[in-house]
């Protein structure tokens, strides 16, 4: 405020009257104008930014994947059974990578979902207000832990403890990487379904209890129900987080491509495919260098159409209170 | 017939004893549900501080990688993440709220503004790993920056941008209307209502924004590995105006570096278990960083509505 406020103060002192001092005025509020159009301006630009990441995200990404794909036909890409890019005998089949990221994302998803969900519904219906201001912020630290030591701790915890029951676990599997997944995405799920299920307006639980419901029955059959929009969005942000997830893979799943929905084998994803390949020293404009934006671009398109479906699917049921 | 009342009551009591124990069982369910995840966040810790505390010491702080896993050390990898949050801060923050201070207080309710806002909340979604994949077409080897620290600050600097804009957004939409009018109501400008009312009134919970986001840039590993980052450096970048030939004001931000997770990474994935200890002893230090830096975001945000009574 200072810097605007002490400009006019010269031209008072000088005690300008009648018209030199509207005019004075006039171009002190010109001034200003201006200013405020550049500063608009220059705030514009810089909500532009995010605009150009995503041009600039799909342009890199059609861009090397042509190329790419002059040299391998899409159908091959979309039907061969082999994924072997980096081998003599090349192999681009997408399918390979893909059944590793479906299998990973559905072990995640079977942890992440029913315990995301009860967790919301036991937060929003059930737990008294202290237990929820303790327990949320606790809960949200699962997603604030870094990828990679999630890793570390499927590769060294999770896979030694299953082996114990199971020993025929290789040290390399889908299967504990895709549980420790599960267990950092909860709370996607859960906070987000909490956040619908506490809009739901406070007079319809009345509603519900005053027709003589327990907890259980109104949390089930009247406050899910009012806020499926919003947990179904919930699942699916926790589905496109499955699916991008890459550190855990790379060091849990092992990267050997292998055509598999077994869980309880290696191994490689699309997204622990292009760490591999960018660990390596491939030369800039190979096929090798290609083949990772190709795969980048299948991640981008599926999580795109996961975007997509959860905007029409908050659209479409969302209830209006 | 007062036997059949009988009869009914006790049904009903019957039915109501039964309702009562699915609520019983399903709070416990919760609870049973909230302990599973807490505890696997204390075994996480718990794993890590047993396996990495012996490792622990002032060494490791100032020692570089090295083949051997008792002398290997930290110290190109805590440098290399501090240089790079710099950058990543120095990039992101500014663009951050400038963006969220447009979208909220400036924009106008057209097809421009809504394709920036359906954009932003695309990208929250979009992988990291594609980050990287955009960093090492464009900032590698379009732009020309290199594998260097400025491509990796960038990068993580995109990443956590819709973060930065959605929490400002919050922060800048809580506070009432009534501030602003009164400002306009003396005669502010817009900017003027921006500069001295909405931005230091909105300041907890930007700070908070930008807490969570760098957190989460500092644990990032995918992209950073994308734009090829090396495993193995024993050497800091450039400090400005030292050494042979003297290095420029800038040179650290094109010199080579790894980061904490990558340091991780590269330990993790030796077959020797005495490097495995390494990575353990590296991820404390990583997940004590970015829990710390999350539980002051949670704190901030506490205060803020504790203090704050419009």
């Amino acid at each position: 405020m200072s810097s605007t406020l002490t400009t006019p103060l010269p031209v008072m002192e000088q005690r300008l009257t009648g018209a030199a001092r509207l005019a004075e005025l006039a171009q002190i509020k010109a001034a200003r104008k201006r200013k405020d159009k550049l500063i608009e301006l220059i705030l514009l630009l810089a909500a532009c930014v995010s605009v150009f990441t995503t041009l600039g995200i799909v342009y890199v990404l059609v861009k090397e994947s042509l190329v790419f794909f002059t040299h391998v036909p899409l159908w091959d890409f979309l039907t061969d059974s082999q994924w072997t890019p980096l081998f003599e005998d090349t192999h681009f089949g997408i399918a390979v990578l893909l059944a590793g990221t479906l299998s990973s994302s559905g072990v995640a998803l079977l942890v992440a979902i029913p315990l995301g969900t009860i967790i919301a519904i036991y937060l929003s219906e059930f737990a008294n207000h202290t237990v929820r201001e303790v327990l949320k912020p606790i809960l949200e630290l699962l997603s604030g832990v870094p990828t990679i030591i999630y890793g570390y701790f499927a590769l060294l915890f999770i896979t030694p403890m299953i082996q114990k029951i199971y020993p025929d676990l290789p040290t390399f599997n889908i299967l504990s990487a895709g549980l420790v997944m599960g267990i950092m995405i909860i709370p996607y799920v859960s906070s987000l379904s909490e956040d619908a299920m506490r809009a739901v307006p406070m007079s319809l639980r009345e509603g519900a209890y005053a027709m003589g419901s327990t907890r259980f029955q109104t949390a089930m059959r009247v406050v899910v129900p009012a806020s499926i929009s919003g947990i179904a969005s919930a699942y699916i942000l926790g589905i496109s987080r499955a699916v991008g997830e890459t550190m855990i893979l790379a060091v849990a799943a092992g990267m050997q491509p292998n055509l598999t929905l077994n869980p309880l084998e290696p191994a490689a994803t699309v997204t622990s495919f292009i760490v591999q390949v960018a660990l390596g020293d491939l030369p800039h404009g190979s096929i090798g260098y290609q083949t990772i934006f190709a795969a980048g671009l299948t991640l981008l398109i599926i999580t795109l159409l996961f975007n997509l479906l959860g905007h029409w699917m908050r659209r479409r049921f969302r209830e209006a209170y | 017939m007062s036997a059949k009342l009988s009869e009914r009551a006790q049904l009903l009591r019957r039915i109501i004893r039964s309702h009562k124990r699915w609520d019983a069982i399903f709070g416990l369910l919760g609870l049973l549900a909230m302990s599973l995840a807490i505890l696997t966040l204390v075994a996480l810790f718990a794993q890590m501080v047993i396996d990495g505390a012996p490792r622990l010491s002032l060494d490791f702080f100032t020692s570089f990688p090295s083949r051997r896993a008792g002398q290997a050390g930290i110290l190109s990898a805590w440098v290399g993440s501090f240089l790079v949050m710099l950058v990543t801060a120095l990039f992101a923050i500014p663009v951050g709220i400038a963006s969220a201070v447009y979208l909220e207080e400036y924009a106008r309710k057209n097809w421009f503004t809504d394709i920036i806002e359906i954009n932003i909340s695309n990208l929250a979604g979009v992988p990291s790993i594609v980050y990287g994949l955009l960093a090492l077409g464009l900032f590698v080897y379009t732009f020309g920056l290199g594998q260097s620290i400025l491509s990796a600050g960038l990068t993580l600097g995109l990443l956590i941008l819709p973060i930065v804009i959605v929490t400002t957004r919050e922060a800048l939409r809580s506070i009432p209307q009534v501030i602003r009018e009164g400002a306009y109501a003396c005669g502010a400008t817009k900017w003027q209502v921006v500069s001295d009312h909405l931005l230091p009134y909105g300041t907890p919970g930007i700070l908070t924004g930008v807490i969570i986001g760098l957190s989460r840039a500092i644990g990032e590993t995918a992209p950073i590995i994308t734009i090829g980052a090396l495993t193995f450096i024993a050497f800091l970048p450039p400090v400005p105006f030292q050494g042979e030939p003297v290095a420029g004001l800038f040179d650290w931000l094109f010199s080579p570096f790894t980061v904490m997770p990558i340091q991780i990474f590269n330990w993790t994935s030796r077959p020797n278990p005495e490097f495995q200890l390494n990575a353990a002893a590296a991820s404390l230090v990583l997940v004590v960083l970015t829990l710390g830096m999350n539980a002051l975001a949670i704190w901030l945000r506490y205060r803020l509505r504790k203090n704050i009574k419009w």
